[in-house]
């Protein structure tokens, strides 16, 4: 197993916005969590790159294991962790810097200088987020130039230069038109091959197109967790039932 | 009626409303064209004292004496006319007061009446002499030749090195010195206070608790609300002597004391306005760094520092803006001396400073009155400067981030 929590909980103050969350995502799968809003599913993907540290009052019970290592560990460097624990967010956000200098970004802080090896990962990062073709006569071009479906595959180009193992997605096509939303789709189901991936959406056809495995959250808690085809098809709770079928959410 | 009422009252408020905002745009215009207008008369005029004027013996060959040589002439310094391109022949200066050196009292007749006619004979029988005279008594048949004065140009002005206003015959007024006394001072203030602001910008922002914010975010503001006097009185009491103690320097009151002042001044506009642009970086900015395995320092050089740099260079900006026209704290600690500075440690004048302590005594309307309003437009325009400045780089902003 690539990664394994056990009855994780978490607590923003007072409020319990995680319930004992039990889950095994196996390697190089990919991974929907769904759920209405508010369910915690995007607070839960934060938990795997410690993102929720950054939030004042957030404690967290439980296990969580990447690789057999509890990341929630006091030994568990963070910025080790969150090189191997790579993230694409809802709206593309690149920094006000050139497209190159974006993508190498992530290289440039884990002080690696080397031009030629940061050119050459740039080109594969951008390459493999299918990017390449559309930017490499505008390297020196700012990142704002791009539209927004490119910017977010230059996110996913910058995630993808450190070469993570993990690779969470934060609904990365919500913000994108359907053309661009394709390209985003096509490219997960690409980069599946080398990475594990988790991604949140609210697109429940998103959802059942791109992942292995579907995970539906409730108030806070997971409801279901099977392969996607079960989960659309035929879900042992109703409640799944009743989202997946559009009653409620 | 009540509705024809309540159409009249709102009519009455905007017509106030409308009235204020006139009052205030005539008032800035106002104050605008009267610096102007009474500052551009400078250059209407020459040096020499109105009602007064420089005669030479007519042989002499010197055709035009500028006003720096004029007042190396009376100083002295220069001593024969061949320096001037003259006849070699030493500089014999008269001044009205000396009349009495070469006439008798019965010569100069009863009521001075015989005056014209001893200067014209006396120019006339000296050829080095130069004569500085009121004007009355060069009459149609004076035997000298009343030297040309240029009117004061505006490159001399500014390009002048000394200033002297009150100089006889000559007044002095270059205004080089001061304009480089105060860009002088408030760049090197603006050294002083951005690193010292930026630093305590960021960790308002980035690292401190909120509880320490909420100590240091008013104390920070009510550094913006001392008089400037008090700052003033600060210096002079104990930024200067620390100076002269510190430098082993005969006077602590140097354009160092100044920037320090002037640093401490700038220290809550600069801490301000980079803080709030520090703190539009959007949190999916920082994230995105984050995320990417980079710390929290690399994130504050790399993502934070660069986005809001606009927003921290209009701080530094206007932090200058604040520090070139500031007035009673520097006048009272830079030892005003309007020499150009060579080092940070010797006494320097700015131009508020020279303003605030020369207009109480320049005559309403003279020369040195209306030096002074020239000044006051350069300053006017100095200050206009780095507010476009701040304009264009705020604009820039926003077009670079959509």
């Amino acid at each position: 197993m690539k990664i394994r929590t056990h009855q994780v909980n978490l607590y923003y103050s007072d409020f319990h916005a995680l319930k004992g969350i039990t889950m095994e995502i196996s390697a190089n799968t990919v991974t929907a969590l769904i759920g209405p809003s508010g369910c915690g599913k995007s607070t839960f993907l934060r938990v795997f790159n410690r993102m929720n540290d950054l939030i004042d009052g957030v404690k967290i019970t439980g296990d969580i294991f990447i690789d057999g290592q509890e990341i929630y560990d006091r030994k568990t460097n963070i910025d080790d962790l969150r090189k191997n624990v790579g993230m694409v967010f809802q709206k593309p956000n690149p920094f006000p810097k050139s497209i190159f200098e974006n993508v190498a970004y992530g290289l440039r802080v884990n002080g690696i200088n080397d031009k030629k090896f940061i050119e050459e990962r740039v080109e594969r990062s951008l390459h493999q987020s299918a990017l390449w073709d559309e930017v490499k006569d505008k390297m020196k071009k700012s990142a704002f130039e791009l539209s927004g479906g490119q910017q977010q595959r230059l996110c996913i180009a910058r995630a993808l230069a450190i070469e993570p193992s993990i690779i969470l997605m934060d609904e990365p096509a919500s913000a994108l038109d359907p053309i661009s939303t394709a390209k985003i789709e096509e490219l997960i189901y690409e980069l599946k091959k080398n990475y594990t991936i988790i991604i949140v959406t609210h697109n429940m056809q998103q959802a059942g197109r791109v992942s292995d495995k579907t995970g539906f959250f409730y108030l806070g808690e997971l409801i279901e967790y099977d392969d996607t085809k079960i989960i659309f098809t035929n879900p042992k709770n109703p409640r799944t039932q009743n989202y997946i079928t559009g009653r409620f959410g | 009626m009540k509705r024809f009422f309540r159409r009249f009252i709102e009519k009455f408020i905007e017509g106030i409303f409308f009235l204020s905002s006139s009052v205030t745009t005539l008032t800035v215009l106002l104050i605008v064209v009267f610096l102007f207008r009474e500052g551009m008369g400078v250059f209407n005029k020459t040096p020499i004292e109105e009602g007064f004027a420089i005669a030479l013996n007519k042989n002499n060959s010197v055709k035009e004496i500028s006003s720096l040589d004029m007042k190396n002439i009376f100083d002295q310094n220069i001593t024969n006319w061949k320096t001037l391109g003259g006849n070699n022949d030493s500089i014999i200066l008269f001044r009205i007061d000396d009349i009495s050196n070469y006439f008798t009292d019965e010569q100069l007749g009863d009521s001075l009446q015989y005056v014209p006619k001893c200067i014209s004979s006396l120019v006339d029988s000296l050829t080095g002499i130069i004569a500085f005279i009121p004007e009355k008594y060069i009459d149609k048949h004076f035997a000298g030749r009343k030297l040309p004065m240029d009117k004061i140009s505006v490159g001399k002005f500014l390009s002048g090195k000394e200033w002297f206003p009150t100089a006889q015959p000559a007044s002095q007024l270059g205004v080089l010195p001061l304009i480089l006394g105060t860009l002088w001072v408030s760049l090197m203030a603006i050294l002083i206070a951005l690193p010292l602001g930026l630093a305590t910008a960021i960790y308002m922002a980035e690292i401190a608790s909120e509880k320490v914010r909420r100590i240091l975010k008013p104390l920070i503001e009510l550094l913006a609300g001392i008089p400037s006097v008090v700052y003033g009185f600060f210096g002079l009491i104990v930024i200067v002597p620390l100076i002269q103690k510190v430098f082993d320097l005969p006077v602590g009151e140097t354009g160092l004391a100044g920037s320090i002042v002037l640093g401490i001044m700038a220290l809550p506009t600069i801490i301000t306005i980079s803080e709030d642009a520090i703190r539009t970086t959007p949190r999916a900015m920082k994230e995105a760094s984050l995320a990417l395995g980079a710390n929290k320092w690399q994130t504050i050089a790399r993502v934070i520092i660069p986005y809001s740099m606009s927003g921290i260079t209009a701080a530094a900006i206007l932090g200058i803006g604040r520090a070139i026209g500031e007035t009673m704290a520097v006048l009272m600690v830079t030892g005003n001396a309007a020499v150009i500075p060579h080092t940070i440690l010797e006494p320097v004048r700015t131009i508020p400073a020279t303003i605030a302590a020369e207009l109480g005594e320049a005559p309403q309307g003279g020369l040195h009155y209306e030096a002074l309003f020239a000044l006051g437009c350069i300053l006017f325009i100095l200050t206009m400067a780095t507010n476009l400045l701040v304009e264009y780089i705020s604009k820039k902003r926003k077009y670079n981030k959509q």
